[in-house]
C-alpha cells in the first residue's frame, strides 16, 4: 500500500475543501429541491454569441490561438476597457485571455508574489483567493467587512492590515457573495491607502456589468496613478452567460501581464479557440444583452429583498452581482445550521456565508440567477420554514 | 409601462406588490396603471399558456388561409368579425401577401375542424377560397419554448466554487 499523504504535496493537502460542496452534495440527493444556490446565470448564451462559436467550428478553426489570445479579441477587450472605463491598454503587451477569470487570478497572484508575501483579502469574498495564494508561496491576511459599512472595504480597515510585508491587495468587487459594490469615493480613499504603502492591486472584476443602480461599475484602475499598479481581471462568463465557454481577461502592466502570459503559455497554451470567436462577437454586439440581463437580475433582486425582509431577515441591499446576503442573526442559528435545517425541512439550497469566509457566519448566499417562479417558490418556502422555527 | 405590459405578458399571477417591488414604483401606482390599461383596452386578459399536447385532452388546431371579397365601405371588417363570432376560432389576422384573412382555429379532433372549414366558413358570403393548414406540433408558443432541451432542466450545479 502507497501511503499517498506522504507522496502528495502537504501544502496541497492542507488546503480546506470548498465548504459550497456539501450543499450540493445534499441537494443532489434529494428530491424536489429549489435551488437558490448556482453562481451562474441562468440564461444560456445569446445566440448570436453562440453562432459565432459553432461557425468557427465550421470553418475548422481547431487550432490553438496566440497565447495571449487573438489579436482581434485582444484588440475588442481594449476597446472595451476604454469606451466603458476610458483606460487605455495595449493589445499587444497588456492583454491576456484566459481560461475564466479564475485562471487570471491563478497567474496573476503566481506573477506577483514571492515566498512570504501578505496578500489581503478582502472577506466574504469568492472561495479561490485564500488557496490560490497558499499555493503561490503567499500568506493570506484576511480582512472582514460588515453589514454596518455594507460590506464594503474602508480604508481605515485595509490601513490597519498593513505590514511592511504587505505586497498586494485583492479587490472583489461587485461581490460574491455579498453584492457590494465600492462606489467611486470609497475607491478612492482605498488608492490613497494603497499609493502610500507602495502596494499592488488585483481587481476581480468579474461582476462588474452587473451593478444596479444609476451608477455604473468603478475600477480602483482608474484612480489616479491606479493603473500601473492594478491588474484587472474580468471575463465572459458572468456578463454574457458564458460560464461554460470558459474565457476570461486579464489587463496591466506590461511588465506584469508579460509574466503572466509566460505562466499561461506553460501550464495552459491558450484560450479556447472557439470560445474566443464567440467573445469577439459579444464584446462586438453584445451591449444590448449585458442591458437585457441586468434589467431582468435587478427585477428579481428587487423583489428577493422586499420578500427576505418581509419575512424578517433582514437583507442588506446588494448593488451589485446576483446574490444577496440575509442575516439570519435571527434565528439564533449558525449559517451551517440555517442552511442544513432548510434543506432537510423544506428542501431549499442557499449557501452558508461561512462558506466565504468566518466572518460570513450569521449570513446565507441566496443567488438569484434563477426564474421568477423559481425564486418564488424557493421564498414561499423560506417563509414557511421560518415560522416553523 | 412597457416594462410592466412586459412582465405581466411574461407572468399574469404576479401580484400588484410583487410588480411594483420589481419596477421600483408603489403598490398604488401600479394598480391605477393596470386600472387604466384594462380600461383603454390594452390588456384584454390574463390567460394560462396550455402546452395541450401534454394533456390527455383532443385538441386539433389549424391555420386557415383565407381569400376573401372586401366590401364596399368597411373593406375586411364585417367579414372578419362574422368569423371572429364563432367560439371555435381564436384568432383572425388581416394579413398582407397571397392571401387576406390567417384564421387560427381550435376542436377536439381534426374531423371538427374540417367539418368546420367546409360548413362554416367555406360557405361564407365573400370568400372564395379557403386553404387549411393543420398544427402538427407547436414549438413554441408566445416565447415560450414547448420541449426545448434549453428550458426543461437546470443544468447548472455540477460546480462547486462559485
Amino acid at each position: 500500500m502507497i501511503d499517498y499523504s506522504t507522496i502528495l504535496n502537504p501544502q496541497v493537502q492542507a488546503l480546506k475543501p470548498s465548504g459550497i460542496r456539501r450543499f450540493f452534495d445534499i441537494a443532489s440527493e434529494m428530491d424536489d429541491v429549489i435551488s437558490l444556490s448556482i453562481g451562474e446565470p441562468d440564461f444560456t448564451t445569446p445566440w448570436h454569441i453562440r453562432e459565432e462559436g459553432i461557425r468557427s467550428l465550421e470553418k475548422g478553426k481547431t487550432w490553438y490561438s496566440p497565447n495571449r489570445g487573438f489579436e482581434q479579441l485582444r484588440t475588442e477587450i481594449s476597446r472595451y476597457m476604454d469606451r466603458r472605463y476610458g483606460l487605455v491598454y495595449d493589445q499587444k503587451s497588456q492583454v491576456l485571455v484566459t481560461v475564466g477569470g479564475s485562471e487570471a487570478i491563478d497567474m496573476a497572484l503566481r506573477a506577483l508574489v514571492c515566498p512570504g508575501d501578505e496578500v489581503i483579502i478582502v472577506e466574504p469574498s469568492f472561495v479561490c483567493y485564500d488557496p490560490l495564494t497558499r499555493m503561490a508561496g503567499g500568506v493570506p491576511v484576511s480582512i472582514a467587512t460588515t453589514e454596518e459599512t455594507k460590506f464594503r472595504l474602508t480604508a481605515a480597515q485595509l490601513e490597519a492590515a498593513i505590514t511592511p510585508k504587505t505586497k498586494l491587495l485583492v479587490l472583489p468587487f461587485p461581490s460574491n457573495p455579498t453584492g457590494a459594490v465600492l462606489r467611486r469615493k470609497d475607491l478612492e480613499e482605498i488608492a490613497a491607502v494603497v499609493r502610500r504603502h507602495n502596494l499592488f492591486v488585483l481587481s476581480d472584476e468579474i461582476y462588474a456589468e452587473l451593478t444596479y443602480g444609476s451608477e455604473l461599475h468603478v475600477s480602483i484602475a482608474q484612480m489616479e496613478g491606479m493603473q500601473e499598479r492594478t491588474v484587472v481581471i474580468n471575463g465572459f462568463s458572468k456578463t454574457y452567460a458564458m460560464t461554460g465557454w470558459r474565457l476570461g481577461f486579464a489587463v496591466g502592466p506590461a511588465e506584469v501581464i508579460g509574466q503572466m502570459t509566460k505562466l499561461h503559455q506553460f501550464g495552459i497554451m491558450s484560450a479556447p479557440t472557439m470560445a474566443q470567436y464567440a467573445a469577439i462577437e459579444a464584446l462586438k454586439n453584445g451591449d444590448s444583452d449585458i442591458e437585457y440581463m441586468r434589467e431582468q437580475y435587478d427585477m428579481r433582486r428587487r423583489l428577493i429583498v422586499d420578500r427576505l425582509n418581509a419575512m424578517g431577515l433582514t437583507c442588506f441591499e446588494p448593488e451589485g452581482a446576483f446574490y444577496v446576503f440575509p442575516s439570519i442573526k435571527s434565528t439564533g442559528l449558525t449559517s451551517e445550521e440555517f442552511c442544513e435545517r432548510l434543506i432537510y425541512s423544506h428542501r431549499v439550497a442557499v449557501i452558508p456565508g461561512s462558506a466565504f469566509g468566518e466572518c460570513g457566519n450569521g449570513y446565507v448566499r441566496i443567488s438569484y440567477a434563477y426564474s421568477i417562479r423559481n425564486i418564488q417558490q424557493a421564498l414561499d418556502r423560506i417563509e414557511a420554514f421560518l415560522q416553523e422555527l | 409601462m412597457k416594462r410592466l405590459l412586459e412582465l405581466l405578458e411574461e407572468d399574469s399571477t404576479l401580484t400588484v406588490h410583487e410588480l411594483a417591488v420589481m419596477l421600483n414604483m408603489t403598490d398604488e401606482e401600479v394598480a391605477e396603471q393596470i386600472r387604466k390599461l384594462e380600461h383603454d383596452g390594452v390588456i384584454n386578459g390574463y390567460h394560462a399558456l396550455i402546452n395541450w399536447e401534454k394533456s390527455n385532452e383532443n385538441y386539433a388546431s389549424a391555420l386557415i388561409e383565407l381569400r376573401v371579397t372586401p366590401q364596399k365601405n368597411v373593406g375586411f371588417d364585417d367579414i372578419a368579425q362574422q368569423i371572429s363570432r364563432f367560439p371555435e376560432v381564436e384568432s383572425v389576422y388581416l394579413v398582407s401577401g397571397g392571401y387576406d384573412l390567417m384564421v387560427c382555429i381550435s376542436a377536439p379532433t381534426m374531423q371538427e375542424v374540417a367539418l368546420f372549414v367546409q360548413k362554416r366558413l367555406a360557405t361564407m358570403d365573400g370568400i372564395f377560397s379557403t386553404a387549411t393548414h393543420f398544427v402538427l406540433t407547436r414549438y413554441k408558443e408566445r416565447n415560450v419554448n414547448f420541449n426545448s432541451p434549453e428550458t426543461r432542466n437546470d443544468e447548472r450545479g455540477s460546480n462547486i466554487c462559485d
